[in-house]
């Protein structure tokens, strides 16, 4: 949150989202999370506990993992931004690691699937062979309360081998 | 069958309908939709729990012109959330009950100024002594609600229970608790309302129940059905804690709608939604068996209680549920379960899968391993001789079907768990003098009735329908709702086989109740069971419609079907099919002796835990979980696994991580930072495996299977920690420090369990 009483006048922000240059005028202590949602209308990235723990706003910011609610949008200025929309192809293929969500049902309710998605992306970019316990501490900062996880990291299991085997 | 031909959907692991969606991030759910000139609401709460409202002071350093303010004046008709007992005010008016209590409410087009006029409104108050334990609500040194701070009472009784004391082998008393839970739910409750005199009330938001906010809104604003729209969005996880909690959020966005002129949006943060929003019922069970030399049970009694916290909500209908889950999946010969819902100063607990049945069912399946204990046999022998056979009655006297087969349910959950080594190596290891890892096993075996309990099926009168468009594709016209069960996969499924069509000709309505008939609420594990049944008997109908009016071949192929429908359509103007829920004719219960068939079908299931407590850090771990269950016909094999293992998950989280901390009423921990749900780091592999004995009742041969899952757990864990320490563990959570504390009493330090130094009702110790 911004200091509510004075709040720093608004900047001109750019940075790259989905691999567009954007220019968005922003308190510069704005959430990078608000900035993605109200002004550049990419709802896809969800809040679920504005503090960081949910992992549910999670997006990549020059493929580093991160929490966007946590994130002042002055520090994503001149980075590259991934976030949930940018992952499929323009001509609407699913990634890899959304179609195994939707094989192998990774996907419940939904909430947490953007953020649990970009992390499972993050941790497959890192180490593209994850055994169980890489895919279940790679996941550990994305809570989800639907699935108790099994068919998720049956999901990255999945994915690991379609993005691996030609 | 309409026809019998098989196109294998039902069964099958189809793509979710709204999976592509929820894969993109294109869903919509509630606080991603924008409407023109539309203001936010926040709500003004109440500091303490119980007390007259003194004065109201804005003070000069905000500019309330700016603000729309709404206060229970402001409300067009009954001040109250209609449910079952209506006596939950919308907006506390001169008098509070909990804390966290509405009493006004704000919008404003911006959320920072929002917050600081939250802030800065100042409440005076007249404090009245609160109740905040289930103890104090039966002290009645307070009376709080009606004349003895009880909600609700029942009482079931089976054979002559009284005989039986002088001629046991073996009488074995105990007491169990369960705490709050906290659903926590991804997404948080959130409504957008819009209102005017014209045209009436719209809500759109995250809800499990569209005619519960229907009906809730019609009472609250005084008007007529056809005035009052409410619309489901995409909702993300539910649990039960929103199947009536938005009723109350509805009615707060809509009054400041009315008021304001302008659309409305209220999304609670995280901090509001937990402290103010409901949780699982904390309950308290104390169990008296009479068993005889071999262990098998003469009868009982047992009473159970929950805390219902300040108004009546659905507390009446959570206490039905636990009660006549209470005897679990045993034969009792003779039985008295008497119980009660009571009325303490904290936020109304509400509904959260299981309802009820994970409080009665934790204190059954840990009271089976006493017994086990006390008469000297295994904990799976205690439970194979006391298992409910096809020909016996349950404790409502409820007759077992002949297919049921408890027996083979156990000895599947004792393969699949390598039960029999495991146990053997725990004790070796256990046996070791410089261990300082623990292990052990549990079980639990449990049931849960399908559907709503005794006549509630009746009383819902569901509706279901199906729509043909002309081009031959079929729209399913329900109110029940998606929030990650599978919904829509599973009801478009039914239709499809039903039909005889390609799974992706058929899709579900949004449910709107201007466009969706009432099949009833997402609750009580009944929608695939009762509603999918429903929905393949408007298809039964839409078909036999076709036959009479376009010579419509059975089997037809999807090409005759779809000209079939263009015809008909040319000709009628649309073609729609609708079903009624008709009750079966052998289910019969009685409502005054709570006496029959309480449920149309139940789910059976054994679950094994194994678990190692390590006695430096006093953590217990959950290394490996078997889950074996009956649920009928699976239809979607992907989808039910998925129910199971995230029921499973919330279980374990009730057992050993989820405890609200209360403070004077308040929820003091209403975090994720605090309250600790498991992460994917924390959880053991958790196998999964189906019986099938069938079920007629329920579409395809469904049964209800979502809340199942949430019973099994708890128990299962603290069976194998206190088999693991040799400590009689019968309370939840269990947290580290808690088992610290009974693993090394001290006197400023009791055990848990010796604080619990209640007088039994029931009659005092063997």
């Amino acid at each position: 949150m911004t200091a509510a009483d004075t709040p720093a006048p608004k900047q001109k922000i750019s940075l790259e989202v989905n691999g567009e240059p954007r220019t968005v005028s922003a308190h510069p202590m704005a959430r990078l999370l608000d900035v993605l949602r109200l002004d550049l209308q990419l709802t896809g990235t969800k809040e679920g506990c504005g503090e960081g723990e949910c992992g549910s706003c999670s997006v990549l910011i020059d493929g580093v993992l991160v929490n966007s609610c946590l994130v002042p949008v002055l520090q994503a200025a001149g980075t590259k931004i991934l976030t949930i929309e940018g992952l499929s192809s323009s001509a609407g293929q699913l990634h890899p690691v959304q179609q195994a969500f939707l094989d192998c049902g990774g996907a419940q309710c939904g909430i947490c699937t953007p953020g649990m998605i970009l992390a499972a992306v993050h941790l497959l970019a890192k180490n593209p062979s994850p055994d169980l316990a890489a895919i279940r501490e790679g996941l550990s900062g994305n809570l989800c309360r639907c699935t108790g996880y099994m068919q998720i990291f049956q999901s990255v299991s999945q994915a690991a081998k379609r993005l691996t085997s030609p | 069958m309409p026809d019998a031909k098989t196109t294998s959907i039902v069964g099958a692991n189809v793509a979710r309908k709204e999976g592509r969606d929820k894969v993109t991030g294109a869903a919509r759910y509630i606080d991603d939709l924008t409407l023109p000139g539309m203001l936010f609401g926040a709500t003004v709460r109440s500091a303490i729990q119980r007390g007259k409202i003194k004065q109201i002071t804005f003070p000069h350093s905000i500019e309330w012109s700016e603000f729309t303010i709404v206060t229970a004046k402001d409300i067009p008709g009954k001040n109250c959330i209609a449910l079952i007992l209506d006596d939950q005010p919308c907006l506390a008016d001169g008098a509070v009950n909990h804390a966290e209590e509405p009493i006004l409410l704000l919008a404003h087009e911006n959320r920072q100024q929002l917050t600081k006029a939250v802030a800065a409104i100042q409440i005076a108050y007249d404090a009245l002594p609160a109740l905040n334990t289930i103890e104090e609500s039966e002290s009645q040194r307070e009376l709080i609600w009606g004349e003895n701070n009880a909600f609700k009472t029942f009482l079931v009784e089976k054979g002559d229970v009284d005989s039986v004391w002088p001629v046991a082998s073996h009488i074995v008393e105990a007491e169990y608790r369960t705490g709050a839970q906290e659903q926590l739910y991804i997404e948080t409750n959130g409504i957008i309302a819009v209102a005017n005199p014209q045209d009436g009330v719209t809500i759109w938001g995250s809800l499990q129940c569209p005619y519960y906010v229907h009906k809730a809104m019609m009472k609250l604003f005084a008007l007529p059905e056809d005035k009052v729209r409410v619309v489901q969005t995409e909702t993300g996880g539910a649990f039960g804690g929103k199947e009536e909690y938005p009723s109350m959020l509805a009615g707060h966005a809509a009054l400041l709608a009315l008021k304001s002129g302008r659309p409305v949006k209220m999304v609670y943060d995280r901090a509001e939604d937990m402290a103010a929003t409901t949780k699982r019922h904390p309950s308290r069970t104390r169990l008296r068996t009479a068993v005889d030399a071999n262990g098998k049970i003469l009868g009982g009694e047992i009473e159970f209680v929950i805390d219902g916290g300040a108004y009546a909500t659905l507390s009446s209908v959570v206490l039905s549920r636990g009660t006549i889950h209470a005897g679990g999946p045993y034969n009792w010969p003779s039985i008295r379960i008497r119980s009660r819902a009571m009325a303490t100063n904290v936020p109304p607990h509400g509904a959260f899968r299981g309802f009820g049945a994970p409080q009665s069912l934790f204190a059954l399946e840990r009271h089976m391993d006493r017994l086990a204990q006390v008469v000297g046999i295994s904990p799976t022998e205690i439970r194979r001789r006391n298992f409910l056979q096809p020909g016996q009655t349950t404790t409502t006297q409820q007759a077992v079907p002949g297919e049921i087969n408890l027996p083979l349910l156990l000895d599947r959950a004792l393969n699949l768990s390598g039960y029999e080594a495991k146990q053997i190596a725990a004790a070796a290891q256990n046996n070791d003098p410089l261990t300082t890892k623990r292990k052990a096993l549990g079980i639990a075996a449990f049931l849960h009735g399908a559907g709503f309990t005794g006549s509630g099926e009746r009383y819902l009168d569901s509706v279901a329908g199906v729509e043909a468009l002309p081009d031959g594709a079929v729209r399913i016209l329900v109110s029940s709702t998606e929030f990650g069960q599978g919904t829509n996969t599973v009801l478009c499924q039914i239709a499809a086989e039903t039909l005889s069509l390609p799974y992706d000709r058929v899709s579900i309505a949004q449910p709107d109740t201007t466009a969706v008939p009432n099949s009833g609420p997402t609750v009580a594990s009944r929608t695939i069971m009762v509603v999918g049944k429903l929905v393949h008997s408007a298809c039964v109908g839409l078909l036999q419609t076709l036959r009479a009016t376009q010579s419509l071949p059975a089997p037809a192929t999807p090409e005759q079907f779809q000209s079939a429908c263009a015809a008909h359509v040319s000709q009628h103007g649309n073609l729609k099919s609708y079903a009624r829920y008709q009750a079966p004719k052998d289910v019969f219960w009685d409502d005054e002796k709570y006496r029959g068939e309480a449920y149309a079908t139940y789910a059976w299931a054994v679950y094994v835990a194994e678990v190692t407590v390590d006695l430096l850090t006093f953590s217990a771990t959950v290394d490996n979980f078997v889950a074996v269950q009956e649920v009928g016909k699976v239809l979607h094999p992907i989808l039910a696994e998925g129910q199971i293992i995230g029921g499973v998950a919330q279980g374990i989280g009730f057992a050993l991580y989820e405890k609200v901390l209360w403070q004077h009423g308040r929820m003091r921990n209403n975090q994720m930072t605090n309250y600790i749900m498991p992460t994917s780091a924390d959880l053991p592999p958790i196998h999964v495996h189906f019986e099938e004995f069938g079920n007629p009742h329920g579409a395809y041969g469904a049964k209800g299977l979502g809340e199942l899952p949430m019973d099994g757990p708890a128990p299962a864990i603290l069976n194998a920690i206190s088999a693991a320490t040799g400590h009689e563990f019968n309370s939840i959570p269990l947290l580290p420090e808690d088992l610290f504390a009974a693993l090394n009493p001290t006197p400023e330090n009791p055990p848990p369990s010796a604080q619990l130094e209640c007088p039994l009702p029931v009659g005092a110790p063997q």
